[in-house]
């Protein structure tokens, strides 16, 4: 194979004539390489061809009965044997790669940071009052400020405030998924012991009683029993306490006007009001206390404005809260999730009417069938089912920008404060090769 | 300009109107359009011999600004040190992994092949088995090119699988590999956002590979969780706000992780892969390798991918109506429910399995749930009168009793008056339905309610 070598030089030439000379002569060494090919092994001394990319059309009798190895490729190390119907394509895609083969360089780039623009800022809002501010609580909470979307870590910003995390306790015994049943046992006949064992055994930062007893449907006691029900729980433990009607809008009225003026200076969290009922009529006595309010908006960002519009008319913006509704994984939780979203860009981007941190009524979760329902086994046992379902469904809110959480079990509670603090850790991984270490590590299947 | 604002919002496609494609007029229009319409995140496809996959795709970062297109595809593992028996075994968990839910079927999406040998003819092997056994498309996963060309090799011509991945250390081996074989190719750099797009300017424009996927690196833990929300969002956000190329390609997230990363037993390995699952469906991966097969940490999976892939234009409804439940006759139980997809659906599964003959009014809630349908004043005794008079029910049966959910039961009032029939509480879950009518609708009860 003599003639191949000489020296060529394709791409420094210049002028019609003399580049298709050179192709014709590129392509007459492709054909010999072909025919070689054909024949067996090839051998290529001294050619150095510099070109961008070449076709190789070979006759398909060629490829049929290609051998291979070609000779200047090192020899493959031991593999298993292509199948008969891919050794073709190999054979070709080989042949290929010796004759186009061309060294690439790393092309380096630096990645530059996203650059987000906006003008708007949450407001903060602190719920209870510590004994310098009237009240009588050990620690407050203090949510919102943020000014950028929700965790994207750009550099020199830091969120102002965490979310936190709050337990549930209800002032009558209803009916509770198993899986909380057996956490709390007895002291779901107890409100205060409920509210201390969430306090003192799980770390909730804050007591969320439901004053369900009040529905004139169920019990209808009256607003002075759950005047004496927040007092139990204001004794019981010194978190800020958020103070939840039955869900009536008359009954609500009456009962959240009893508990702001029974305790005016405590920082109470009224949950929550909605455009159902007669704001004029409770407003205003609470605007004479300290009491936060949580307006309430079911997955609508245009009721959320028209709520927040009205409520101001009273009570000061630091003082608001927005709580756009959640429906457990599968139970309509992506309309909560976009409506989260939706408002909390609105804030950013100027819209004063959105600028509230957001409740989320994370025990919704427990809706979902598939967290409470015996299920065939495949499916888990729903003590695990139930936590989990309820702890997703808060990541989600949580990635949408929720900051203050109402949850069911102490277990979703855990995981979301380790969450937390991983989310509020710097954003840079200690051993970065170690993401790769699932690659081939054995992993027990159980 | 109907068709254009169709265009625009993805709801047409440029080959439904014939003129601008058959034209030689409109031809250098038509490729400006068809650029134009093209998503920042590249659609890749991967494929075996009997599905298809596709991810990315993406135009968007936040759902409401348009919708997300391909939802997340879940790949399930499989290591090249598994017998076969365990492998058939495994492979048919993955297949029959199946939920239910508005009826659709939420199924898995795709095998990844592990080499935890290093061993190229183990892992032909394995790949070998798999190919023969199941009809997912695979992702072949090792650093070792020897060992993906093995498995390779042994895939037929049909097969378009993803490499992963290509790093700073192998990716000229693996960017040839996947050149000549045609496969996609994955490029992970954990921890290094510099290098990850070096890797993807290198490859995509030294190699002409465009079939790429992005792994930023999957951490648990504190930094690292952190440092994988940030990669993931900033990745996003480039693609699909500054339009940045080098970052606009599919993103695949390893939840598997946890297994290697967090310490503890079984079950918070398990809990802490479904968290980190959730967290990167919701920020943006288009690809989950995981490890864990048990039912529950994958059924809040599928259906939150489902949710977050609807359209959020359009609320998932089914038409309002009556339904026959059995072969109701003129006194059988007159039900009322939502007509939300996911509410009807659960309602008439609850009510055909309890073999009942009852008639179901669907009222038009606009696609909302009970309780959210009431809370936003759409479960009202209008809607129910609507579908009682459309439908002539009141004709086809002899009593005047409705049965309405649990969740409603604070309009009842408004429904008795409205409607003049007799409004009676149902259970607060569909599936006691059938309890509750061996109750209620037994004849002396029915007396009594009649009377009142």
């Amino acid at each position: 194979m003599s003639e191949h070598k000489q020296r060529k030089n394709v791409s420094e030439k210049s002028g019609r004539d003399e580049d298709v000379q050179r192709v014709s002569e590129v392509i007459g060494v492709l054909a010999k390489i072909a025919e070689a090919l054909e024949k067996g092994i090839v051998e290529l001394y001294n050619i150095d061809i510099n070109i961008d990319e070449v076709e190789l059309k070979l006759p398909l009798q060629i490829l049929e009965t290609l051998p291979i190895p070609v000779a200047i490729t090192p020899p493959p190390k031991a593999v298993a044997e292509a199948k008969p119907e891919v050794q073709a394509g190999v054979a070709v895609a080989k042949a290929v790669e010796v004759v186009g083969k061309k060294v690439v360089e790393l092309m380096t780039l630096a990645f530059e940071e996203p650059k987000l623009k906006f003008v708007g800022k949450v407001v903060e809002v602190k719920l209870g009052a510590t004994r310098s501010e009237g009240g009588t609580r050990d620690r407050v909470i203090v949510l919102g400020g943020h000014e950028l979307p929700p965790y994207y870590y750009l550099t020199g910003y830091k969120p102002p405030y965490p979310p936190a995390f709050g337990g549930d306790v209800f002032d009558m015994k209803i009916s509770l998924p198993r899986a909380v049943r057996i956490v709390f046992g007895d002291a779901l006949d107890n409100p205060e012991e409920w509210a201390r064992i969430w306090v003192n055994k799980f770390g909730a930062e804050a007591v969320d009683l439901h004053l369900i007893s009040t529905d004139p449907s169920i019990k209808d006691s009256p607003p002075e029993e759950a005047v004496k029900n927040v007092d139990r729980i204001l004794q019981a433990v010194k978190v800020p306490v958020i103070a939840g009607g039955s869900g009536n809008p008359e009954k609500d009225v009456a009962v959240f006007n009893k508990v702001v003026e029974a305790f005016p200076s405590e920082g109470i969290v009224i949950n929550s009001l909605n455009l159902d009922m007669d704001l004029e009529k409770v407003c205003p006595n609470i605007a004479k206390t300290n009491a936060v309010v949580i307006d309430f908006s079911p997955m609508s960002v245009e009721k959320a404005e028209e709520i927040n519009r009205k409520v101001y008319t009273w009570i000061p913006r630091n003082r608001i809260m927005l709580d756009l509704n959640i429906g457990g994984i599968g139970y309509g939780t992506e309309y909560g999730f976009t409506a989260m979203e939706r408002a909390r860009l609105g804030a950013l981007l100027g819209n004063e009417l959105l600028q509230h941190p957001f409740n989320v009524g994370a025990a919704n979760a427990w809706g979902a069938r598939e967290a409470w329902m015996a299920m065939d086994p495949y499916w888990g046992p729903r003590e695990i089912r139930g936590p989990l379902w309820e702890t997703l469904t808060c990541i989600i809110c949580l990635l949408a920008g929720a900051d203050y959480f109402m949850m069911l079990h102490p277990l979703s509670v855990k995981v979301m404060k380790s969450l937390r603090e991983y989310l509020f850790s710097e954003p840079k991984p200690r051993d970065p090769e170690k993401a790769l270490d699932w690659l081939s590590a054995k992993i027990p299947v159980v | 300009m109907a068709f254009a604002v169709k265009l625009v919002n993805l709801e047409a496609k440029v080959e439904q109107c014939p003129p601008l494609v058959e034209e030689e007029t409109y031809r250098e229009n038509l490729k400006k359009l068809r650029e134009l319409l093209l998503p920042p995140v590249k659609e890749v496809v991967l494929r075996s011999p009997k599905k298809i996959v596709k991810v990315g795709g993406e135009y968007v970062l936040y759902r409401h600004e348009l919708r997300y297109m391909n939802p997340t595809a879940i790949a399930i593992d499989i290591d090249d040190s598994m017998d076969r028996d365990a492998i058939l075994k495994r492979i048919e968990r993955i297949e029959k992994f199946e939920y239910e839910y508005v009826g659709q079927k939420l199924k898995l999406d795709l095998i990844a092949i592990r080499s935890t040998t290093n061993d190229p003819k183990q892992f032909a092997k394995t790949v070998q088995i798999v190919s023969e056994n199941s009809s997912l498309p695979l992702i072949l996963c090792s650093l070792n090119p020897t060992v993906i060309e093995a498995g390779l090799n042994v895939l037929t011509q049909n097969y378009k699988p993803l490499i992963y991945a290509a790093t700073k250390d192998n990716w000229r081996e693996l960017a040839e590999l996947a050149k000549r074989f045609e496969t996609a190719l994955a490029i992970a750099s954990p921890g290094d956002l510099d290098t990850l797009v070096s890797l993807v300017k290198t490859i995509s424009e030294g190699y002409g590979i465009e079939d790429l996927v992005l792994d930023p690196g999957t951490f648990v833990g504190p930094n690292g969780l952190a440092y994988t929300l940030k990669a993931f969002t900033w990745l996003r956000y480039k693609a699909t706000y500054d339009l940045w190329k080098y970052t606009g390609y599919p993103l695949l997230g390893t939840p598997i992780s946890a297994w290697t990363l967090v310490e503890g037993d079984v079950t918070d390995k398990m809990w802490w892969e479904a968290v980190l699952a959730t967290m990167l469906t919701t920020r943006y991966a288009d690809i989950l390798i995981m490890h864990s097969l048990e039912g529950w940490v994958l059924l809040p999976q599928v259906m939150w991918r489902f949710g977050l892939y609807t359209d959020p234009r359009k609320p998932v409804a089914v038409p309002p109506g009556v339904r026959e439940i059995g072969k109701p006759n003129e006194m059988s139980p007159v039900l009322v429910t939502t007509n939300y997809a996911l509410t009807y659906s659960i309602v008439m599964s609850d009510l055909e399995k309890s073999k009942i003959n009852a008639w179901l009014i669907v009222i038009d809630t606009e696609g909302l749930a009970v309780d959210v349908s009431v809370a936003a004043k759409k479960f009202t005794g209008d809607k129910v009168l609507e579908v009682l008079k459309s439908s002539k029910l009141d004709e086809k049966v002899k009593h005047r009793i409705l049965i309405i959910p649990g969740k409603a039961a604070r309009v009842s009032g408004d429904i008795e008056d409205v409607t003049g029939w007799k409004v009676v509480v149902g259970p607060m879950d569909s599936n006691e339905i059938s309890k509750f009518l061996d109750k209620i609708w037994a004849s002396e009860k029915l007396k009594e309610l009649t009377q009142t």
